[in-house]
């Protein structure tokens, strides 16, 4: 069976992408019209492009749906609980780069680490009669960091946009959510814990184990590997 | 795989079903010899009152759905927060009570550990002396689990909260401590951080204590930034004042640290383990110590060999989160592929955190029927 590769079907990683792609020698073309989401990569036979909004690619690949994917780190270990067990990441691809960061109020000078996050909670459920509010939209990496931290009392409050203005709007007390340079985080008045790197992540390549793997898949993974010079890459199943 | 359940290939169809349903009959009907009586609370559980109880860790381990008109709901994950808020509500006292049925537990992938598995419980509230509402659940849990679930663990929440209650040093450290009893990494981090490290902490905050006390807290908090949420800049205040009381308080002794170590560290069998504990001679032990001895005859009294059952105080630490007092576990030899066939301990804190402040003394235990019929070795 044919390949099938998923990529960004828009936007700045999809341009990424394509120039990654560009730079080993490998055409990405769309096709059809500009609104239309089809393309085709060039030179590799047997590969197909599957082209997915970046949050949908880790299900896809979750699923054996595509062979092969890129999408941000941070969206595979959130929405795939096994992740490592399920994908294997054949490459990191150094661009799409994006810190989740814990981030307080500027001015709660007393709050530097995330154990004073911890002592805050405690005091904030007793004087305020509900848990501290931790706007998000990363609830799996979140929970796994503050349970790691040993951060209790607090409470994840799902927020799919404008995360930073959650705190000024009064939805939430902290944040935790991607940036890349803090700009909007300043903006807004937050400031990064010292220690609440929670994930540094980038765009990367992804196998799905899941995927029929049949001769014809083999083959084209395997030029399109040595195309890429990813040697010793193969996390896939037997 | 369709007539599989829990433990049991075939416990959802004909003869494997008839056994696990005579099973759960006899668990009920020694339950209710013992005089209790059966509940049967809805499967479905409002999430905030377990949010509230167990923190957000629980929505990774709870089935969360939503309810158009109720909200969250989860899948009761077990049945004493029911039915303890059923007696609260509604119950006489002194109250017995026993149930059965399945809770639902959220497995990460690719766990054995079933997601879905089968509970029979009996719970005592309200019985005026602990000792024997004690020594009567383990003695009826014991006597049903039989020689299949023979490898016997007990322990005793209350004696690591009696040590560090007995701390001589600030409030806010034995809260922290107390806060933190049933994370043990966090528990150690915090008595590190009171003993050992507390120079290094002092000096980390040396020079934010040093700003607040030349320009005030006022000043600092707001050179930082516009005050913005919900947490005012009095309470950034407040604990400014926290943090300077910490960096003036002496730190714990090393001799302090060592014997909370001590407590922890102590596992032996009960009569042994009790000596060691009073050789200990700690501030504030003595009651927790009177408490395993007025148990321990009243174990012995029903026939027991309390004094030689084991005896761990760091047991049901991290497993058996609200609990605090006596726990015990029942486990099935050679069989560590099995999680254990039954367990319960003393639960009086989390009648109080359900009950509006009105404290009960409470104390049960759960058999796992599937378990207990897998440790027996019913065909496959």
């Amino acid at each position: 069976m044919t390949l099938r590769i998923a990529l960004p079907s828009k936007g700045r990683l999809q341009a990424q992408c394509i120039a990654w792609f560009a730079e080993r020698g490998i055409t990405i073309a769309r096709t059809g019209g500009e609104r239309e989401y089809a393309g085709r990569i060039e030179g590799v036979a047997g590969a197909e492009l599957v082209l997915l909004s970046a949050s949908e690619i880790p299900r896809a690949l979750a699923e054996g749906a595509a062979h092969l994917g890129i999408t941000g780190q941070d969206l595979v270990r959130e929405q795939i609980p096994d992740w490592a067990g399920r994908l294997g990441e054949l490459a990191r691809l150094g661009f799409g780069r994006a810190d989740l960061v814990l981030a307080v109020p500027a001015f709660w000078v007393d709050v530097e680490r995330v154990e004073d996050l911890d002592a805050v909670a405690a005091a904030f459920r007793a004087r305020h009669g509900h848990r501290l509010r931790i706007a998000t939209k990363y609830h799996r990496l979140v929970r796994g960091f503050l349970r790691a931290h040993g951060v209790a009392d607090y409470r994840l409050i799902d927020s799919q946009g404008a995360t930073e203005g959650t705190v000024k709007n009064r939805a939430a007390e902290a944040i935790a959510d991607i940036t890349t340079t803090g700009a909007t985080l300043r903006a807004n008045h937050l400031k990064v814990l010292s220690d609440g790197l929670i994930l540094a992540s980038q765009a990367a390549l992804f196998a799905a184990r899941g995927a029929r793997w049949d001769n014809d898949a083999h083959a084209s993974l395997a030029e399109l590997a040595g195309r890429l010079g990813l040697t010793g890459a193969a996390p896939l199943p037997d | 795989m369709l007539a599989a359940r829990a433990h049991l290939p075939d416990g959802r169809l004909g003869p494997g079903l008839a056994r696990l349903t005579a099973e759960i009959a006899r668990l009920m009907d020694a339950f209710a010899a013992a005089g209790a009586t059966a509940v049967d609370p809805p499967a479905l559980q409002p999430a905030d009152i377990l949010l509230d109880l167990y923190g957000e860790d629980i929505r990774a381990r709870a089935y969360v759905v939503r309810d158009p008109a109720r909200g969250e709901m989860m899948l009761r994950p077990d049945f004493t927060v029911p039915v303890v808020r059923m007696h609260m509500a509604h119950g006489a006292e002194p109250a017995r009570y026993a149930y059965a049925g399945p809770v639902w537990r959220m497995q990460e992938p690719g766990s054995p550990r079933p997601s879905e598995y089968l509970q029979a419980g009996f719970e005592i509230f309200g019985a005026p002396d602990p000792a024997q509402a004690d020594a009567e659940v383990f003695a009826l849990i014991r006597d049903l689990v039989g020689a299949d679930a023979a490898l016997v663990e007990t322990g005793d929440m209350g004696v690591l909260a009696a040590a560090v209650e007995g701390l001589d040093t600030a409030p806010h450290r034995r809260a922290a401590l107390r806060r933190h009893l049933w994370r043990p990494a966090r528990f150690r981090r915090l008595l590190e951080r009171f003993g050992a490290g507390h120079a290094a902490e002092t000096a980390a905050r040396a020079a934010l204590l040093a700003r607040v006390a030349a320009e005030g807290a006022p000043a600092v908090i707001a050179a930082a930034g516009p005050e913005i949420g919900l947490r005012g800049a009095a309470e950034v205040a407040e604990r400014l004042a926290r943090l300077a009381e910490e960096a003036r308080t002496p730190p714990l002794s090393a001799e302090q640290v060592a014997g909370i170590e001590a407590v922890l560290a102590i596992s032996a069998p009960m009569e042994a383990a009790l000596g060691q504990l009073r050789a200990l001679a700690l501030p504030g032990l003595g009651p927790a110590c009177d408490r395993i001895e007025a148990r321990m005859e009243a174990l012995a009294a029903r026939g027991i060999d309390a004094a030689a059952l084991p005896f761990a105080t760091s047991f049901g630490r991290t497993t058996l989160e609200y609990y605090d007092g006596f726990v015990f576990g029942f486990s099935a030899p050679g069989r560590p592929d099995l999680p254990p066939v039954a367990q319960g301990g003393r639960y009086d804190r989390l009648t109080e955190a359900l009950g509006g402040g009105r404290r009960l003394p409470a104390v049960g235990a759960i058999i796992r029927p599937e378990v207990l019929l897998a440790a027996r070795g019913c065909p496959a």
